[in-house]
């Protein structure tokens, strides 16, 4: 690398630096507020002196969400979603990556459904259709439908056809030249090879089905059977806008009879597994990005 | 060598993907037929009233179409060309800083937001921008009143692009990051020995250098019109900003399942999906033919 040393070049490094140092922070402080507001005492967050610190620390929100069954079920249904959904797109999207990996010559039908699944990735029936769909398969309510209703992980697939595309051809055809039938290769030896793409694939998984809340909302009609997302939309961040007008009076009133200390809490009680898995995430996305792309 | 007698094996490993594809794609495809329909929901697909295209008709008579046709492409364009703008504008800044650990840390914060939902992050926006919140207190130290952020009409749409850079912007980077370090650092050695200075550089040799990647993300980002962000949108918007916050997949939401207007908002998200679909495949044939991309 070349190292300027002209003043004017220091100095814009350093402006540089500064500039970067705001950027990051404005990225942070907004979710640092919330953990702050949900430590601090509830009349100071009504009143919006909350800033930086907590004011007068407390753990009471904490305290009052541990005895919030609804909470801790919705947790509860989120965590099982996120193990039946990671782990079922897991095991579909190796076992659709490998056939349609090979080429038209090895696999005949090959590129006939692969345009199926393309189409299917870019054209859906929209909401309505899918809704009535779950419906008539008695579906409603039942903890499948937010493993399933996403449909097929297509993008994923994807993914991992392109990632085996490009493992060497010589490895295989040794493999079955020693007798190894193709579950055998695959099991043994494309799945230990795949590693990275498999990990980024799963990561995807796991935070597309934490984050989600639409599905929740749309095909669960208990309450008690809503993912922790929707859970949240519903009870924290939907305000009823219809009963305030304008009036800021009105307005004011209602952002002080919110519970805003309790909310905060949840909302970062929320965010938890995402910043526990976020090292990893952060290592595997960032290579997930560039490994889709077709090396030829 | 020719693996003949693999392919019902290879059928077989693609079973439970197709399974999957078939149950919650294609089967809800049919289910589009109601758009052509006066929908009973107690007598089915097959038991309602054949209509021909008076929903589509009845659509393009609403005042609502218009506006929420307005309000996605306004917020999706807003969108398209910030995301284009401040990801390149980030990635050549970071790629000016030469102290690694710094960089990495930047990097670490300015991801977090892109794995978070938009239900926690509406629930944190709303609460910033609250009226007795951090950014309305910030303005009052230079003497503004108290703004109602969330329900002005025409400040919501800047609100949704600018959060979605917010969330976006650092992710978006990498991609850009990744073809900077692609640049042969021996372009600048060369550079340098001929006299150019830091922004000599930039011009004729980051700048060339990322311009291919940029204008494939253009292309690819052509198909996303018609998709102003239905989660980002239907957290944060609320009924006093309908006006400019409106957007076809909220309105679809909101006809079809809170209204059980079935047959009008089928007919609206078909519309939408075919529009989609054509955008889509035009986008992806302007970037296999300009810049050699392959999805697959």
């Amino acid at each position: 690398m070349i190292r300027e040393t002209s003043a004017a070049s220091r100095l814009f490094d350093i402006m540089l630096i500064i500039f970067l140092v705001v950027i990051s922070l404005l990225c942070i402080l907004p979710i640092w507020y919330t953990l702050m507001v949900s430590l601090s005492q509830k009349s100071a967050a009504a009143a919006g002196i909350v800033s930086v610190w907590p004011i007068g620390f407390n753990l009471n929100s904490y305290k009052e969400i541990m005895k919030d069954a609804v909470f801790f079920n919705s947790f509860w249904v989120s965590i099982q979603r996120v193990v039946l959904g990671a782990a079922l797109s897991f095991v579909v999207t190796i076992l659709m990556a490998y056939p349609l990996s090979k080429t038209t010559r090895d696999f005949r039908l090959r590129n006939v459904l692969m345009w199926i699944l393309v189409f299917m990735m870019m054209f859906s029936g929209g909401l309505i259709p899918l809704y009535q769909t779950v419906k008539a398969y008695g579906l409603i309510d039942s903890i499948w439908v937010l493993v399933l209703s996403g449909g097929l992980p297509m993008f994923n697939v994807i993914l991992v056809i392109n990632f085996f595309r490009n493992l060497p051809k010589e490895l295989e055809e040794s493999a079955f030249v020693d007798g190894a039938g193709p579950w055998y290769t695959l099991v043994k030896l494309f799945v230990p090879l795949s590693v990275p793409v498999l990990a980024t694939i799963t990561l995807f998984s796991i935070v597309g089905h934490w984050n989600e809340f639409f599905s929740g909302l749309v095909f669960m009609t208990t309450p008690e059977n809503y993912p922790l997302q929707t859970y949240i939309q519903q009870m924290v961040v939907q305000m009823d806008f219809t009963t305030i007008n304008t009036d800021p009076e009105a307005l004011k009133r209602l952002s002080e009879l919110s519970n805003q200390t309790l909310n905060a809490a949840k909302i970062f009680i929320a965010m938890i597994p995402i910043l526990i898995i976020y090292p990893f995430l952060q290592r595997f996305f960032v290579h997930g990005i560039t490994l889709g792309s077709v090396k030829e | 060598m020719r693996n003949k007698g693999f392919s019902k094996h290879y059928y077989l490993m693609l079973l439970p993907g197709y399974i999957w594809l078939i149950m919650f794609s294609i089967v809800p495809m049919f289910g589009v037929l109601i758009a052509f329909q006066d929908y009973q929901p107690v007598r089915g697909v097959f038991g309602s009233e054949w209509v021909g295209l008076e929903n589509f008709e009845y659509m393009f008579s609403l005042n609502d179409s218009k506006v929420i046709f307005f309000n996605t492409v306004f917020i999706a364009l807003l969108k398209i060309i910030a995301h284009l703008i401040v990801p390149v504008i980030f990635a050549l800044m970071l790629h000016e800083v030469q102290v690694a650990i710094f960089k990495r840390w930047v990097q670490t914060l300015v991801y977090l937001p892109h794995f978070l939902s938009w239900v926690i992050l509406s629930g944190i926006i709303m609460d910033v921008f609250s009226f007795s919140g951090p950014v309305n207190n910030l303005l009052s130290l230079f003497g503004v009143d108290p703004v109602l952020f969330m329900g002005k009409p025409e400040l919501f749409p800047y609100l949704i692009v600018g959060s979605d850079v917010w969330k976006e912007f650092g992710f978006n980077t990498i991609i850009y990051l990744a073809a900077l370090t692609g640049i042969n650092p021996s372009l600048y050695e060369a550079a340098a020995l001929d006299g150019a200075n830091r922004w000599h550089r930039l011009r004729h040799i980051t700048l060339p250098g990322i311009a291919p990647t940029a204008l494939l993300l253009l292309i690819l980002s052509l198909g996303n019109v018609l998709n102003a962000g239905f989660d980002q949108v239907f957290n944060l918007y609320n009924p006093l900003v309908y006006s400019t916050g409106d957007i076809i997949d909220t309105w679809v939401y909101r006809e079809g399942l809170l209204k059980l207007q079935f047959g009008l908002a089928t007919a609206v998200g078909l519309l939408k999906s075919v529009v989609g679909f054509i955008l889509i495949t035009l986008s992806y044939y302007l970037a296999s033919r300009f810049t050699n991309y392959r999805i697959f």
